[in-house]
């Protein structure tokens, strides 16, 4: 609990001067310094928001085009354009067209013209070229591409079109998450209701620690053993087709989410009084009917929040995905392959040219993974602060 | 016991009956325990086991040539000295850091104001923010933001700062670290007695004085628990590295903080995607996984240990 010191508002003097203390200035100066330096948490999940944005902001405010074949504006007409408009044609840096004198801009929009006389025959025919893939509507509905009879959703940032619809990987993500969380919740609930109700004091201690020295194996090591030992024997095992598939990588995702999921489920299920357990049992009750009675419907929302955070834990994980399964497709089925939003950006940002159209929308996807973990992180936290507030309140 | 009880609750008070649904309910947690404890015993014995036999003195301090599939001739030392030296110099940035800030929300702060709530929410959020978006704030900020403005400013024909580096990889882990280093640091600040501060305010200690010369040394062990856990989980971390520093292949040692890296988790996910042939592979993964796993388990160790030590010191001077 806090202690007090002596109370900061009875007056001492100016930063108590009067009384001669000589450390009283240093005093001033160091707690405004600590007060600053502890904004720095602040600061960086600021920071992270505005530059994960900043580098996305084109794709936002739709001033990225990714056609392959767009409306040239003919030299003589350079004059009429504003500044503006002029270096979102040339899709220059505001640095790179503040270095470039009018001779050298106007030798580009040259450039730019004959590159686009000059695009090969069957491009210039396709319907397609001409569709910015980095519209919303690209994005998130189906299109009936060049050589599709339907119109489908397509995730493939290669080629000559790059097609950018993130509907795949949101599956893909969803998909191995879900695999991961029906898995590890009741495992990591049931243990958390044993450790924390059922067994002795001695186990627990045991226990306790070994279940949160899961946490210690890096994800690497998990997708490698995901990869290695265990594709191999959950196919012995369920007998499917694709060795590497969602359902593998949601296991080994689970194997992350265990002790998130269990850590906290038995941090609220241990806060529950001692007088709930206490009144039960004397009462007649059986252990387990206390535990399933009494104390987990009283932690019920800290239960809750350990899932809602696990999932964030879980959407956002990267190597063991990564590692395991990685093309994308559009299909529920979880013996099918998928291809996480976070598996893409990583894989994908090595070879996506730094400010074009493919880096934008990783990095917009980088934005929305931010902004759903910070969603499921602030439900997780205000839940399991409430339960908190609610049960010591019970207590006095 | 007086007569009013009835005979079941007598009998229940003397010896529990047995109640199936009871019995089985419990045994089904017990199993889910058994379950997860099997899990980590099966890893770490597979890997233990494989690991195991590749794993020499040749291994871990060689530096291997461009083809380190090879088992022959690769080896794990440039590896362990990059990840070494990007978690020691995280802890540079970190520990000063997320030390003051704990100070701050346990000596400080008045734990009802809206500051400190925003504090402690946005340390919350900073733990729970995906690894790989940390490497696109990396790359976002440090590199083109940071590094490219340092680039301008000295004039550097080429980027020199504006690119992958060991400096900007430590820096992301270090603002991934952070919110580890703040809460192991404000829970040893919170179980130091008060009285031990009251004694030294009574003594005419002002309140810096009292912090600085007797709270954080007796919360000393508690910021190297901290420390600690902030390299475990960083050693061990890939995805906020990938586009900030780690190299696929470096033939020398990093010696200036613009240079890259190779790393032994990149490593570990190099080996095991992209071996052109992964039963001759198969050897050299398993033992880099066990350096890997080595490293970060003996660190979780000491951290365990000095905790249980400092407990056990507490409860003598509380």
């Amino acid at each position: 609990m806090p202690h007090r010191y002596p109370n900061p508002k009875r007056p001492l003097g100016w930063m108590g001067m009067q009384r001669g203390h000589r450390a009283r200035p240093l005093e001033w100066v160091a707690e405004r310094f600590i007060l600053m330096v502890s904004l720095s948490a602040i600061l960086m999940v600021l920071l992270i928001f505005v530059f994960v944005v900043r580098e996305a902001a084109p794709i936002f405010t739709g001033r990225m085009n990714s056609a392959l074949i767009k409306e040239t504006i003919p030299v003589e007409k350079m004059d009429s354009l504003s500044s503006r408009e002029l270096r979102d044609y040339l899709e220059l840096t505001p640095e790179q067209f503040a270095a470039m004198d009018r001779d050298t801009l106007r030798l580009m929009m040259e450039v730019k013209a004959e590159a686009m006389n000059e695009l090969p025959e069957y491009i210039r025919d396709d319907k397609d070229a001409r569709v910015n893939t980095t519209k919303w509507r690209y994005m998130l509905l189906p299109h009936r591409w060049t050589g599709y009879d339907s119109p489908e959703y397509i995730w493939q940032p290669v080629g000559q079109i790059h097609k950018y619809n993130i509907l795949p990987l949101i599956i893909g993500s969803l998909k191995t998450t879900l695999i991961g969380l029906l898995f590890s919740v009741p495992l990591a609930v049931g243990a958390a209701i044993y450790v924390s109700q059922l067994a002795r004091p001695r186990v627990r201690e045991v226990v306790k620690p070994m279940i949160e020295l899961l946490s210690a194996i890096p994800s690497v090591v998990i997708g490698f053993f995901g990869l290695l030992v265990m594709a191999s024997v959950l196919q012995g095992i369920f007998g499917y087709e694709t060795r590497l598939n969602a359902f593998v990588a949601g296991i080994a995702l689970g194997f992350a989410v265990i002790p998130i999921v269990f850590s906290i489920a038995e941090d609220a299920l241990t806060s529950v009084p001692r007088s709930y357990t206490q009144a039960a049992l004397a009462l007649g009750a059986s252990r387990w009917q206390t535990a399933w009675q009494i104390v987990l419907p009283a932690a019920l929302p800290g239960v809750f929040a350990s899932v809602v955070l696990g999932f964030g834990r879980a959407i956002g994980e990267t190597m063991i995905v990564l590692m395991i399964c990685s093309a994308s497709v559009v299909s529920w089925d979880i013996f099918d392959s998928a291809r996480s939003i976070t598996t893409t950006i990583a894989a994908e940002m090595a070879e996506a040219v730094q400010g074009g159209h493919h880096y934008r929308i990783l990095f917009m996807l980088g934005t929305l993974l931010f902004v759903v973990t910070f969603v499921s992180n602030m439900i997780g936290g205000i839940v399991m602060n409430r339960l908190k507030s609610r049960l010591e309140g019970g207590k006095a | 016991m007086n007569g009013t009880a009835s005979p079941a609750a007598r009998k229940g008070f003397q010896a529990e009956r047995f109640d199936f649904a009871s019995f089985f309910f419990s045994g089904l947690t017990g199993l889910a325990t058994l379950l997860i404890l099997s899990i980590l015993a099966v890893i770490l014995i597979n890997i233990a086991a494989n690991g195991w036999s590749g794993l020499s003195w040749h291994f871990v301090s060689t530096i291997p040539k461009k083809d380190f599939f090879n088992p022959e001739t690769t080896g794990v030392l440039p590896m362990i000295i990059g990840t070494t030296i990007r978690v020691f110099l995280m802890t540079i940035f970190v520990i000063p850091i997320g030390v003051i800030t704990a100070v701050y929300l346990t000596e400080y702060a008045s734990q009802k104001a809206p500051l400190t709530r925003i504090i402690r929410a946005a340390v919350n959020n900073l733990a729970a923010v995906p690894s790989i978006v940390f490497g696109l704030f990396g790359l976002g900020f440090f590199i083109n933001f940071i590094g490219r403005n340092i680039d301008s400013l000295l004039n550097n024909p080429g980027p020199v700062w504006g690119q992958p580096a060991l400096l900007w990889a430590s820096l992301t882990l270090a603002v991934m670290t952070l919110p580890v280093v703040i809460v192991a640091t404000e829970e040893s600040l919170k179980a130091i007695p008060p009285g031990l501060r009251e004694a030294s305010l009574a003594l005419g200690a002002t309140k810096l004085e009292t912090i600085v010369r007797i709270v954080l040394p007796q919360a000393l062990p508690g910021i190297m628990t901290g420390g600690i856990l902030a390299i475990s989980r960083a050693a061990g971390e890939v995805a906020p590295i990938l586009f900030t520093g780690v190299a696929y292949y470096m033939a020398s040692l990093p010696h200036r903080l613009t240079d890259q890296f190779m790393d032994l988790g990149y490593h570990v996910f190099v080996l095991s995607t992209q071996s052109p042939n992964i039963e001759q592979t198969r050897p050299i993964l398993y033992a880099t996984v066990m350096v890997l796993l080595m490293l970060t388990f003996a660190l979780n160790l000491v951290a365990i240990l000095i905790r249980a030590r400092m407990r056990k010191k507490l409860r003598a001077l509380g």
